[in-house]
């Protein structure tokens, strides 16, 4: 058995596409040379050599530009912004273009891209380094948004968004790089997950946290602290926001009765705000207290002396479960 | 700059092709110059949304399309017209992006010509890709853009991009002199547009936009360039928008008709024109012959585009992804249940 972290699962199922599928290609910055400034990318450059592994100038909107262009030739470009907080130079490209050529061409040119971006908080970085704004894209129009909690997950997920025939944004939280880890088979091998499916990690009765990503972790040691507090919390790892698996979460709430989303994103238009639209839509009546939001605030993301205030951690996972008990 | 017939049709220096392509390029150009006129007489009549002009320019854009091969990329904007039909485009086509239907948005299979961009300036980049990534096969990518795109960033963005990897891009800026209603000289204060070029590692190339010839041997220096390996080559086209930036675009706001008029003098066709009569290969009954059939052409493709059915709203739901998602799914059952009518997104 070998412990596996997230960010050697994502590089061996970049291995793993780079080998399988000859029009996969990875650019972006400093991802050759260096391997990635998280090394996600480390050894990828002088096993497959320069045409499938490109450093790029430091040109964000330039890189998925052009990035769209080669898909719409047909390769399988996967590109790497190197931080949620870099990526909006590339926004444009991403909501005007990325997302609508198929549409645009009633789906005569499509634009199967993978665009990696680190996200989150939680490591005392620098101002722009620790944003989550996953919502802006779950906001637009065209394309997935995936994000793993777990090494196996982030390989999976991966291969399936490589695969898959439409862009997907692709966040990997940074905080879990090498802080989560998984026992798997000394001769493991990345196994494709299905995009579109939330996993059940945790069986409850009481109370359903749904979360994904960076926030996976803390919700899971916040579950077994409330299992002491004899609160017996299901855990749901939605694993992707676009397309959303609302039936799992649906299934656990009308189950539980009680609901908490928690995310690290900005409180208004997040994910928890939609998540809550969806679910009373659906099974209001099986709710037997309003649906809480543990979130981040309508603020910039603090810099590391105030950072624990902004990301929510057990205290408030655990508060807001307080309150649907009543 | 580089110039090959001057206004009176002279011929001065080395053509790059024989008369009867260049009677074959007039001809496309004339009939393109046809396409332009009863578009924007569609829209006044209120059977196109809006239309963008391309009245002058016949000669840079399909001067230059000439160059390419059939399976080279094309790039362009809302108001090259001309060269996309040019390159297989078809006018129905072009005419649906129009009326409002984005099955107008999808060439025939076959023809490398993205559907136009309406966004100034993103667009270069998508040629840079596509051309970066057919390289090995011998293909180049050619994109259009205006004297206004050259302020964008995504068009600084493409010049490095394409310098750096060397890869083989046609830019053909159709400096028009207007951006909407900003005159190119407060657009930059480079003294040419051509001269930018440089600061990205590549020949630019300040050309007689109007000029047919000249527009076909620049092109085809710079597409012989990409195709060897060479990278890519920025070409100014100098020409003119004879008339407003779109239909409700009122141009008196910001330049005088003499201006206008001087160029109206220095028109594209008219000097090719001139040359072929000389030459002997042109006669007014060529003339009124090719008017009839390219008119007839172009009111059976209006015929056409008019008289396909109504996309209907399954389109709406069914076009972003292979598959639509869950969320859109439930959206177009909510969409039908409000209406009180079935939409089956299985049509695609």
């Amino acid at each position: 058995m070998i412990q596996l972290n997230l960010a050697l699962a994502l590089n061996q199922a970049l291995r793993h596409a780079l080998s399988a599928d000859p029009e996969v290609l990875l650019m972006g910055e400093d991802v050759g040379a260096t391997g990635g400034v998280f090394r996600i990318t480390d050894g990828l450059l002088s096993e497959f050599g320069p045409e499938r592994v490109i450093d790029t100038p430091v040109s964000e909107s330039g890189i998925v530009g052009a990035g769209l262009g080669m898909a719409i030739a047909g390769l399988r470009p996967v590109i790497e912004l190197q931080f949620l907080g870099f990526a909006y130079p590339a926004y444009d490209q991403i909501v005007s273009h990325v997302g609508r050529v198929r549409n645009r061409s009633r789906h005569r040119f499509t634009a199967p891209l993978v665009i990696r971006i680190p996200y989150g908080a939680g490591i005392g970085a620098a101002e722009h380094h620790s944003e989550s704004t996953e919502a802006l894209f779950m906001h637009t129009p065209g394309v997935k948004v995936v994000i793993p909690g777990t090494p196996t997950d982030g390989a999976g997920l991966l291969l399936s968004a490589i695969a898959d025939p439409d862009p997907v944004i692709f966040l990997e939280p940074i905080r879990s790089y090498r802080s989560v880890r998984e026992e798997v088979e000394d001769d493991w091998l990345p196994e494709a997950v299905p995009l579109g499916q939330a996993a059940v990690r945790r069986v409850g009765a009481d109370v359903s946290l749904v979360t994904y990503g960076a926030m996976l972790p803390e919700v899971l040691t916040t579950a077994d602290q409330l299992a002491t507090q004899e609160v017996s919390a299901e855990v749901i790892d939605l694993r992707s926001l676009v397309p959303l698996d609302l039936e799992a979460v649906l299934a656990s709430v009308e189950k539980t009765g009680r609901a908490v989303i928690v995310t690290e994103g900005h409180r208004s238009c997040g994910v928890g705000a939609e998540l809550i639209a969806l679910i009373q839509e659906r099974s209001l009546y099986s709710l037997q207290a309003p649906i809480q939001r543990v979130s981040g605030w309508d603020t910039v993301v603090p810099l590391r002396g105030n950072e624990d205030y902004y990301v929510p951690g057990s205290e408030r996972i655990i508060a807001g479960v307080r309150r649907t008990l009543g | 700059m580089r110039q090959l017939i001057d206004i009176e049709g002279r011929l001065l220096g080395e053509p790059p092709c024989d008369l009867a392509e260049t009677r074959r390029l007039y001809a496309a150009m004339l009939t393109a110059r046809l396409y332009d006129r009863k578009a924007t007489a569609l829209q006044k009549q209120g059977r196109l949304a809006t239309y963008a002009p391309l009245e002058g320019q016949e000669a840079a854009q399909i001067g230059a399309a000439a160059a390419l091969q059939g399976d080279d990329w094309m790039v362009a904007t809302y108001r090259d017209a001309a060269a996309m039909w040019f390159h297989g485009y078809t006018w129905p086509r072009l005419l649906l992006t129009r009326i409002g239907d984005e099955r107008g948005g999808s060439p025939p299979e076959g023809v490398m010509v993205l559907p136009p961009s309406i966004t100034v300036g993103a667009h270069m980049l998508h040629a840079v890709g596509l051309g970066w990534a057919t390289r090995k096969q011998g293909r180049v990518a050619m994109t259009f853009f205006g004297d206004g795109a050259t302020s964008e960033g995504d068009f600084h963005e493409a010049m490095n991009l394409a310098g750096v990897w060397k890869a083989p891009v046609v830019f053909v800026c159709e400096n028009n002199q207007y951006a909407i209603s900003l005159p190119r000289e407060r657009q930059t204060a480079s003294a040419t547009i051509a001269q930018k070029a440089d600061a990205y590692g590549m020949p630019g190339e300040m050309v007689d936009g109007n000029d047919l010839l000249a527009m076909r041997a620049a092109a085809a220096d710079a597409v012989k360039r990409a195709r060897g390996g060479e990278g890519p080559t920025l070409i100014e086209a100098l020409t003119y928008r004879i008339q407003p930036h779109t239909t409700t675009d009122d141009p008196g706001r910001y330049r005088s008709p003499e201006e206008a008029a001087e160029w109206r003098a220095r028109d594209p066709l008219e000097r090719v024109r001139r040359y072929l009569t000389a030459s002997g290969v042109w006669t007014a009954q060529d003339q009124a012959q090719l008017e009839a059939a390219a008119s007839a052409d172009i009111e059976a493709a209006v015929t056409e585009a008019e008289a396909l059915a109504p996309l209907g709203p399954a389109a709406i739901f069914n076009g972003m992804f292979a598959t639509p998602t869950p969320a859109l799914v439930a959206q177009a059952a909510t969409l039908a249940r409000d209406l009180g009518r079935s939409i089956d997104l299985g049509e695609r």
